[in-house]
């Protein structure tokens, strides 16, 4: 293998997608719509370099790249290892998966694509760097890119939510500045290998205990983990639909594994066990929010504001699982930290892409008007059906792996208490998954004629040009349930709009399917999307053990 | 103590500044002037840095090539902080712009700047 064009690699992970983040406005001024075609190449680009990455690293170990040949004192390093490289496949290939989704599914516009690469850029930018001043930078990027998706949502509630998300999520990205002063006080150096040797050896250890409170504070916003996940819900919810699956799947899962690093390669498992109330304040915010977020979950309507309480409770476990690590210096419990941050990646992408599908063709948000989804829509029902028993943990998929891996680690920690809050989060995980799977599986659909006037899609039939045997929305109840049997049959094909009222606009969308036959909102490719990410996630629930040996040299550098 | 507070007393402005920031960022109904108090706080941080870079020198200056002098007889601050804080500036400044576009839309679809107003004005809808 060419060592040189690998080494290369790293910073054309990062610098590509920045670079070619300009692109879509400046060809938009010419042509009207290349944005996704310039994203579609730069993200496939980036997945197989990836890849091709991912391969040079597990055959020779870490990869690194001095930026402009400056030392390392000083200077600025990216490094690709097991770790990183990990969570570098994970936010191209979902990157590349919503991508597809949003060819038909939008928001479309040159500066959506914009956004979106800089958000990949910077994503790219935290898993690889290895300097924590860089990784300040690259968080704030990221977070930029996310304000501005956030706020291109309909309405505008979405700058409300944006708004919010960018008060807290500057303060929480300055508390980890403050934090970095601290230990950059203490120790003189940036660069995460040298703060490992200086920081045991440094005179004021006063400076780099308040340093790491500061970095837990900051994580835990960046991460939302309650009481600090305020901006999330109300950020997921008013995101446009095609934007969601990305920030939810992608943003703190960085901010997560960023905290991970910081555990393991800066601050060192060793050094942190030896801080005082170090390993239980980290252990006490993971396992309050995996309750508080669950719960907050169950009582949700609206379907995405229950997914975005989902993220909170999952990525409790991951906190709880590093609490673990600095308590008991649990190898598994990494391992399970890990699987479970690539896997709930996956997980939410594909149930955000599902709930965006359903969005799409019937305006359906809330939990009661997903009824009678299954016969309507078998496909995209059946794909989030898996997903959500793979949220619960369910095995074989991969949502078991990373909580069995977590428990594990804490038994042989002997942390009782942690390996007791993922049984209880996982009951009642299954409390809002199974509210979902009975309103898609067993209430029959008459009850979403209630729904009519919801959504904001929503525009009455007018009962006008239908050429395919479908009727207005005059009809009653009984012809509607007749109409959406008709249906049942053709998921994939084109789908006609629901009779009952929450229906997509027959005569929108002009032109490009002809006069008299209503456009399909939603394209086979969209519903493949979320059916790769079922298949995905349970495959990688196989994987668990290649994900254990895959990490092993990393973990045996950190753990020694 | 008092010796402490003398040497050290950009330190205290700091913090002093930081609180002042984060009470706006939490306290202030105003949208703009919450945007203001988070501006604060991170400026608090960037002088942070700044005077940081004196810490173990005093009496150094700034960290440019004298005019005169042989080098290591002139005592210089840490540059790296310094050249660090620029990029977190260019950041902080991006962010305002930012936060100052979404105050804008805000401004324009509610027609109010204050949070306690947005809130009622949002509750009716």
């Amino acid at each position: 293998m060419n060592s040189s064009l690998v080494d290369l690699l790293p910073p054309l992970l990062i610098v590509a997608p920045i670079l070619a983040a300009t692109l879509p406005i400046a060809l938009g001024l010419r042509f009207d719509r290349t944005g996704w075609s310039v994203a579609a190449i730069t993200t496939g680009a980036l997945f197989a370099a990836a890849g091709y990455l991912a391969s040079a690293v597990h055959a020779g170990g870490r990869v690194t790249h001095t930026l402009g040949g400056y030392p390392r004192t000083y200077g600025i390093q990216l490094v690709a290892d097991q770790f990183s490289i990990l969570i570098v496949l994970l936010v191209t290939g979902v990157a590349t998966g919503v991508l597809a989704y949003t060819r038909r599914g939008g928001p479309r516009g040159n500066t959506f694509y914009t956004a979106y690469l800089l958000l990949v850029g910077g994503l790219l930018g935290i898993s690889l760097t290895g300097d924590v001043f860089n990784l300040f930078v690259f968080l704030e990027i990221s977070s930029l890119a996310t304000y501005a998706l956030v706020a291109s949502g309909d309405g505008p509630e979405s700058a409300v939510a944006a708004l919010k998300y960018l008060i807290l999520g500057t303060v929480a990205a300055s508390m980890y500045l403050i934090g970095v002063a601290f230990v950059f006080m203490a120790t003189g150096t940036l660069n995460m290998v040298e703060l490992a040797e200086a920081i045991p050896n440094a005179e004021r250890q006063t400076l780099i205990q308040a340093g790491f409170a500061f970095i837990v504070v900051g994580f835990a916003t960046k991460v939302a983990q309650w009481p600090l996940h305020t901006w999330q819900p109300s950020a997921y919810e008013q995101a446009p639909d095609g934007a969601t699956p990305l920030i939810a799947a992608l943003v703190s899962t960085a901010s997560a594994y960023a905290f991970g690093r910081l555990i393991v390669t800066v601050f060192e498992v060793d050094y942190l066990a030896s801080m005082p109330r170090a390993a239980s304040i980290v252990l006490t915010v993971g396992c309050v929010s995996v309750l508080a977020g669950t719960v907050l979950a169950v009582i949700q309507r609206e379907v995405k504001r229950m997914l975005a309480y989902s993220s909170v409770s999952q990525f409790g476990l991951v906190i709880a699982a590093y609490g673990v690590v600095i308590a008991g210096g649990s190898e598994t419990a990494f391992t399970g930290a890990a699987i479970h941050l690539v896997g709930h990646g996956i997980l939410k992408a594909g149930l955000f892409l599902s709930a965006a599908i359903v969005a799409t063709s019937y305006g359906a948000r809330t939990v009661d008007e997903y009824a009678g989804l299954a016969k309507r829509r078998p496909v995209v029902a059946g794909a989030m059906a898996v997903l959500l028993f793979a949220l619960v943990g369910v095995p074989p998929a991969v949502g078991f792996v990373g909580k069995w891996y977590i428990a594990l680690g804490a038994v042989e920690a002997e942390l009782w208490p942690v390996a007791a809050v993922i049984f209880l989060s996982t009951m009642l995980t299954l409390a809002y998954a199974a509210r979902l799977l009975e309103k898609m599986y067993f209430t029959p659909a008459a009850g979403a004629a209630s729904a009519r006037g919801h959504g904001p899609s929503t525009v009455a039939t007018d009962g006008g040009e239908q050429s395919d045997g479908e009727r207005g929305s005059d009809g009653g109840d009984e012809s509607a349930a007749e109409g959406r049997e008709d249906r049942a049959s053709d998921d994939g094909a084109v789908e006609t709009p629901l009779a009952a009222g929450v229906s997509y606009d027959p005569t929108g969308g002009p032109g490009r399917d002809g006069p008299g036959r209503s456009p399909d909102p939603v394209s086979s490719g969209m519903v493949a999307v979320v059916v790769v990410a079922a298949l995905v996630a349970v495959a990688l629930g196989f994987a668990g053990g290649a994900f254990a040996d895959f990490l092993e040299p990393f973990l045996t550098e950190v753990f020694n | 103590m008092i010796d402490l507070l003398a040497s050290r007393y950009t330190y205290v402005l700091m913090f002093v500044l930081l609180g002042i920031g984060i009470y706006m960022a939490i306290a202030s109904e105003n949208l703009v002037k919450k945007l203001i108090g988070v501006n604060l706080f991170q400026t608090a941080i960037f002088l942070f840095f700044v005077s940081m870079a004196y810490i173990d020198a005093d009496g150094a200056s700034a960290p440019i090539v004298p005019h005169h002098g042989e080098p290591g007889e002139v005592m210089v601050a840490s540059p790296l902080p310094q050249v660090i804080v620029l990029t977190a500036i260019v950041v902080g400044i991006a962010l305002t712009a930012v936060g100052l576009a979404l105050i804008i839309r805000i401004y324009s679809e509610y027609g109010t700047l204050r949070e306690d107003t947005l809130r009622e004005v949002r509750a009716d809808e």
